[in-house]
């Protein structure tokens, strides 16, 4: 007996935010539809609410020392780590940005070469940051003084829709030691949600990047009003609203930027701040 | 036996308080329309009337430093322009005990220090950015790193020169040009200053003074020709300023409040302590945003610390600020006063226990005798809040986490120090501490090679040495926004 060869069902991805290392769903329970450039249907990403952002805040705050607190060459290899692994999954990312987004196929791959690039740019920034941003200060008396660059804390992002600028984004502030969580607007929550996947087999500790996906403008207010969060790099937000997003970071002083995009250390050292220690000097 | 020191009086001959100040806006003085007297906080008399600036001074002021920017300043190079900061330098090194004199005159700190500390690092400031004006290209920051335009600048009353100083000569040096305003109690040096620039033949409008309160400050802030603020102040200040400049591309650093740790291990040499910890927090009268005013104790030590610390304190002399012998002077304002007594009650309100020596304070004038409280609980406001007057907090802890801890329990992250004799100890303090400024077997030493600044709400950005060259300087790492 012969059966006619039917077309295969494949199996889809149900989409979860990344938090503390596992993925989890929205505690509320919401969804947003991603459809592709011909308004397919390919995925109902969660849209993460304050709550979610408070666990976020939560786990990338229990990681923070421990992940500054690692060698600068472990963090280095880590990050190495998370370019071998894009570079196996590099044809997903292709396409899933290609599908998703308003670019080119070929763009899609140029992007997604750079992204691997950056990763291990930045991999290799982790024990040249004293170097290049630290000094010994010649002061008048018997002291021996030093000024290094230590990881500002917990950093808030709220990504930019394009995949590059979302790597830059975490690579930059995590390369130092701080801990983040990402804010991932409309359909870039595709390829984010696979990079998270990308993550958890990267030997990242659990809690060092978590990644929510959903809406911007609900988010990011909350994030800036955020008491436990240090840092907010709001890159991904229209100009118009960095006003309302710095008055609301006021209250703790968030270190609050807007970068373009680009690899520049000074989009590392942004989230890192300067300690100055004098040491007397005697017999 | 008992040795008393009969009084040393430096003459204030050497000054000369017109009765009345101006502005100085583009070279000269400018007669201001309404003013306010300013006073000797030792004695309450009146030493001159100062103007209160207004919007129109404001405009007048920043309209002359763009002038001068466009015209003059940013046409020097950098060779140019250091050696104006140099001729400044020198003059202030030439006029330092007129300077010292004044200041203590007005501020009501004690001669020795505006004499041996103070002035001699306002001319240090000067003389170290002298030389970065001709080598911002080796700063780090990129090539040909590019000056903002107009500062404006707005100072405390702690240390009123010195902190013109941190703030005058990082702008100019990186060619800025700079409108200032000196606080409301304490604007007689700036306005001395003034005078120097005028010697050194500085292009007019290249500083330019504004005197006056918080809404001469809020002028300056608000002002659209304006593209960089630096501040240095109250963290609620601060705040509102971040606030006023949210929605704006002007870039800010911002010197706030701090609760300062000082832990002492008992591994610590505790004579060196003791003076350390009486520098820390009785220093300036403990107006000082760095102080060390929580002193965290390792329990099987606080005894023996606290009882040599209460023989020290009782040798504090507190009095005539003039006087060359004088350690404490007198309270800014009797604003400030009025702050430290309400804190100090609360204090008391809380279940500390409050100890000052015997000491005899003059009748006229705003004093307040050396304080310490202990007893003092992490929950207590005397261990939260920014008291800014000589009251120590005291705490203790028995292991090392704990007191690592207990000093970064605090909303501020300006200052910190360790006394410990085991340098691996003192490393690792160091490391944990959440705090821009660490001193190790020392206490509020300050240089202009060396960075300051604060973590979390103690601000944004570092002010000397070559991380202070970035808050004036377009490549600097506070820009790349869209």
């Amino acid at each position: 007996m012969t059966t006619k060869k039917q077309p295969r069902v494949d199996v889809k991805k149900t989409y979860k935010l990344f938090i503390n290392g596992a993925f989890a769903r929205s505690e509320s329970g919401r969804v947003f539809e991603v459809t592709a450039k011909n308004g397919d249907f390919i995925a109902n990403p969660a849209l993460a609410s304050r709550k979610d952002l408070r666990d976020a805040v939560t786990a990338a705050r229990a990681a923070q020392s421990g992940w500054a607190k690692a060698t600068a060459y472990n963090r280095g290899q880590i990050l190495y780590r998370i370019a071998e692994m894009l570079e196996g999954r590099a044809e997903q990312f292709e396409s899933e940005i290609a599908l998703t987004s308003q670019i080119t196929a070929a763009k899609a791959k140029a992007q997604v070469t750079d992204a691997i690039d950056r990763w291990v740019w930045y991999a290799g920034w982790s024990d040249k940051l004293q170097a290049v941003s630290g000094a010994t200060n010649p002061v008048s008396g018997p002291f021996f003084n030093f000024s290094i660059s230590e990881p500002q804390g917990v950093i808030a992002i709220a990504s930019d829709v394009s995949f590059i600028d979302f790597i830059d984004a975490i690579a930059a502030a995590v390369v130092s030691g701080n801990t983040t969580v990402v804010l991932v607007p409309g359909s870039l929550a595709v390829p984010a949600m696979t990079f998270a996947e990308v993550l958890a087999t990267s030997d990242l500790p659990a809690g060092v990047i978590n990644i929510l996906t959903g809406s911007l403008d609900e988010l990011a207010p909350w994030a800036a009003s955020h008491m436990d969060i240090d840092g907010f790099d709001i890159s991904g937000i229209n100009k118009k609203k960095h006003g309302e997003l710095k008055v609301a970071g006021a209250e703790n002083l968030k270190r609050i930027h807007a970068f373009s995009t680009g690899q520049s250390p000074t989009r590392i050292l942004a989230f890192m701040e300067s300690k100055t220690v004098w040491h007397s000097v005697g017999v | 036996m008992t040795f008393e020191y009969a009084p040393a009086p430096e003459s204030r001959a050497i000054v000369s308080i017109k009765p009345k100040y101006g502005h100085f806006i583009n070279g000269s003085f400018v007669a201001g329309k309404k003013h306010f007297p300013t006073i000797n906080p030792a004695t309450e008399e009146v030493l001159s009337l100062i103007s209160l600036g207004g919007v129109s001074d404001v405009d007048k002021a920043v309209a002359a430093a763009q002038k001068a920017y466009t015209k003059s300043w940013s046409k020097l190079s950098g060779k140019e322009r250091g050696k104006y900061l140099y001729r400044i330098a020198r003059i202030l090194q030439e006029r330092a005990r007129e300077f010292a004199v004044l200041e203590t005159l007005d501020n009501g700190k004690p001669i020795r220090e505006t004499r041996d500390i103070d002035i001699p690092l306002v001319a240090a400031h000067f003389f170290y950015h002298a030389g970065w004006a001709d080598k911002l290209d080796y700063a780090g920051l990129g090539h040909s790193p590019k000056a903002y335009g107009v500062a404006g600048q707005i100072i405390p009353w702690n240390f009123p020169l010195l902190m013109l100083a941190w703030k005058v000569a990082p702008a100019l040096a990186t060619g800025n040009t700079v409108v200032l305003k000196p606080a409301e109690t304490t604007s007689l040096t700036a306005l001395l200053f003034a005078e120097v620039c005028q010697q050194a033949q500085l292009p007019d409008g290249v500083v330019n003074i504004v005197t006056g309160d918080g809404s001469t400050g809020a002028a300056i802030v608000n002002h659209p020709g304006i593209h960089k603020i630096a501040f240095t102040g109250s963290t609620e200040v601060g705040k509102k300023i971040a606030r006023a400049i949210a929605a704006t591309d002007k870039k800010a650093t911002l010197e706030l409040g701090g609760k300062g740790a000082n832990i002492v291990f008992d591994d610590a040499p505790v004579d060196e302590a003791v003076e350390g910890i009486v520098n820390g927090i009785f220093f300036n009268q403990g107006h000082v945003c760095c102080a060390g005013s929580r002193l965290i104790l390792q329990e099987s030590i606080a005894e023996e610390v606290i009882e040599k610390l209460k023989v020290r304190m009782s040798k504090i002399r507190v009095g005539d600020p003039l006087d060359k012998n004088t350690d404490l002077g007198a309270i800014n304002s009797k604003e400030q006063l009025v702050k430290i007594k309400e804190l100090s009650a609360i204090g008391d309100a809380e279940g500390a226990q409050r100890w000052s020596p015997q000491c005899n304070l003059p009748d006229k004038g705003f004093w307040f005798a050396p304080t310490i409280f202990t007893g003092v609980t992490q929950a207590n406001r005397i261990a939260q809040e920014e008291i800014f007057g000589p009251v120590l907090s005291v705490l203790t802890f028995r292991t090392p986490q704990e007191a690592i801890d207990k000093a970064n329990n605090t909303p501020f992250g300006l200052s910190a120090g360790i006394w410990s004799e085991k340098g691996s100890r003192i490393f690792w303090a160091s490391q944990h501490l959440k705090a821009g400024v660490i001193w190790a077997n020392t206490f509020n030493k300050f240089d202009p090679a060396s960075p300051f600044g604060g973590y979390k709400e103690s601000g944004w950005g570092r002010e000397g040495g070559k991380h202070g060259l970035a808050a004036y300087l377009k490549n600097g790492k506070e820009t790349g926004a869209k």
